[in-house]
């Protein structure tokens, strides 16, 4: 047994070791598998989750739909309304004068109104919303697919990320694959009806592959962009701030 | 505790061991990586539940609808339950890698049929597993652990997009959410006993030899 030479072995097992990680960081990065808040000590048990369910969730799997004999009765409401300012004021006429702004990496930055988005074309989904927590309830969604207003405004090809800003502070981000699929909506009816201020009115995201903190309420402005590091602490969402991932397939 | 210091080449040289140890040194490495990872997934576990200490069957269930079961303990939102979902899927990643490679090899150095599967018949040596020991492994490693990932997975709506039937034929996602809970319950109650059953044979020479492998005096 020769102790240089294992030093050796393990040296030059380190090295290889150390320049595949930065081969697969790289190429991770050039495919979408590393999340925003990939650094720290929580930093490879998120990103192998994001990477794996990103490759798994590839061949555009919708989440699970259900009928309309299992729509729960009950559906909980996590977070209030904000209670003051423009969104009082907008929630108090109706939204009549809210808009949602569609602007950044985009070739036709929109406007639009409530009755704008009422008048693309809409799809209805019966998913389930599952929260962190542990609750869940299934409900009816009616919205626009944000994939349709993606090719209305035109979104430039070296846009990354979809980032949402309501009018409360939990602003969050999608990737593209999320953002173009299917059932990701911006819904603004529930259960048949209007969605209710507790329920995210006017306009809320619909993510269903994701956990329900992922499908934030009282829209407000998307923004395309091609990279997250100035927005806010640079981590994708304002869950990291607050101990939560970015992504939340789970 | 220099009477707890252990060195390979010095012991074996005084006292002259068996050749083979009593665990290999893929067990032994396995062993307690899988014990740091089971304490990190109890703690973020624990913390996780802590946000909504209530169980339901089915498919859906939150405030307002009928519980199966609610748990007497307070409902804490935010810190636990966000520090805790980041430890508790980083455990997981090191406990389902660490224990794919205890499985691979155990399989492949014959350590399960050897060490763990009941024998035909014929004597056994006396530092053989019993029976009830046999079984125990075999069901925690083959039965309990599958459980727990299947079960977890099944509560991630990206995972059941791709593979729905991992919700369904469990009956919903609150019963998978019900079931991982009383599998946990079932595995801290098989490391209890087998905590127990080590301070039984011998605290300090049993835990000895998981870390070196060796069983001595």
């Amino acid at each position: 047994m020769s102790g240089s030479l294992s030093r050796r072995k393990l040296i030059a097992a380190g090295l290889t070791g150390a320049a595949g990680l930065t081969a697969a960081a790289r190429i991770a990065g050039r495919y979408g598998l590393i999340p925003p808040d990939w650094g720290g000590v929580w930093g490879p048990g998120e990103t192998l989750t994001y990477a794996s369910q990103r490759i798994l969730t590839s061949g555009h799997s919708m989440a699970r739909e259900f009928t309309r004999g299992a729509i729960s009765k009950i559906a909980q409401v996590s977070g209030d309304p904000p209670r003051h300012g423009l969104y009082a004021s907008l929630l108090a006429t109706g939204f009549t004068e809210w808009r949602l702004s569609v602007e950044g990496l985009v070739a036709r930055p929109a406007s639009l109104s409530l009755a704008d988005l009422k008048r693309l074309p809409p799809r209805t989904q019966i998913t389930e919303q599952t929260c962190e927590e542990g609750w869940s309830f299934i409900a009816e969604w009616t919205g626009v697919p944000l994939s349709h207003v993606m090719n209305l405004a035109g979104v430039q090809p070296q846009a990354r990320y979809a980032v949402f800003f309501p009018f409360d502070e939990s602003w969050d981000s999608l990737d593209m694959p999320d953002a173009w699929h299917p059932q990701t909506l911006i819904a603004y009816g529930m259960n048949g009806k209007d969605l209710s201020a507790d329920h995210g009115a006017p306009a809320r995201l619909k993510v269903p592959r994701q956990l329900g903190y992922k499908s934030i309420k009282f829209l407000s402005r998307i923004l395309f962009t091609d990279t997250l590091k100035n927005i806010g602490s640079g981590l994708g969402s304002a869950s990291p701030d607050l101990g939560y991932s970015w992504y939340a397939g789970i | 505790m220099a009477d707890s210091v252990y060195i390979p080449g010095l012991a074996a040289g005084r006292t002259g061991f068996a050749p083979a140890p009593r665990h290999s040194a893929l067990v032994r490495a396995t062993h307690w990586v899988n014990a740091l990872s089971f304490l990190g997934l109890l703690v973020s576990g624990i913390g996780i539940l802590l946000a909504h200490p209530r169980f339901y069957w089915g498919e859906t269930g939150g405030i307002g609808t009928p519980s199966l079961f609610d748990l007497p303990l307070p409902f804490l939102l935010g810190g636990p339950s966000g520090w805790g979902r980041y430890l508790h899927f980083e455990s997981a990643w090191v406990c389902v890698l660490n224990g794919l490679l205890y499985v691979s090899s155990g399989f492949a150095s014959r350590h399960f049929r050897h060490d763990l599967v009941p024998p035909a018949k014929g004597p056994q040596d006396d530092s053989a597993y019993t029976l009830v020991q046999r079984l125990a492994y075999l069901a925690v490693v083959f039965v309990l652990f599958p459980l727990l990932v299947w079960t977890g997975l099944a509560m991630s709506p990206a995972i059941t997009s791709v593979f729905p039937a991992l919700v369904t034929t469990l009956g919903g996602h609150q019963c998978a959410r019900t079931i991982h809970f009383f599998a946990a319950i079932t595995s801290v109650g098989f490391v209890l006993v087998h905590i127990a059953m080590v301070w039984r044979a011998g605290f300090r020479r049993r835990v000895r030899a998981m870390i070196t492998g060796r069983l001595a005096v």
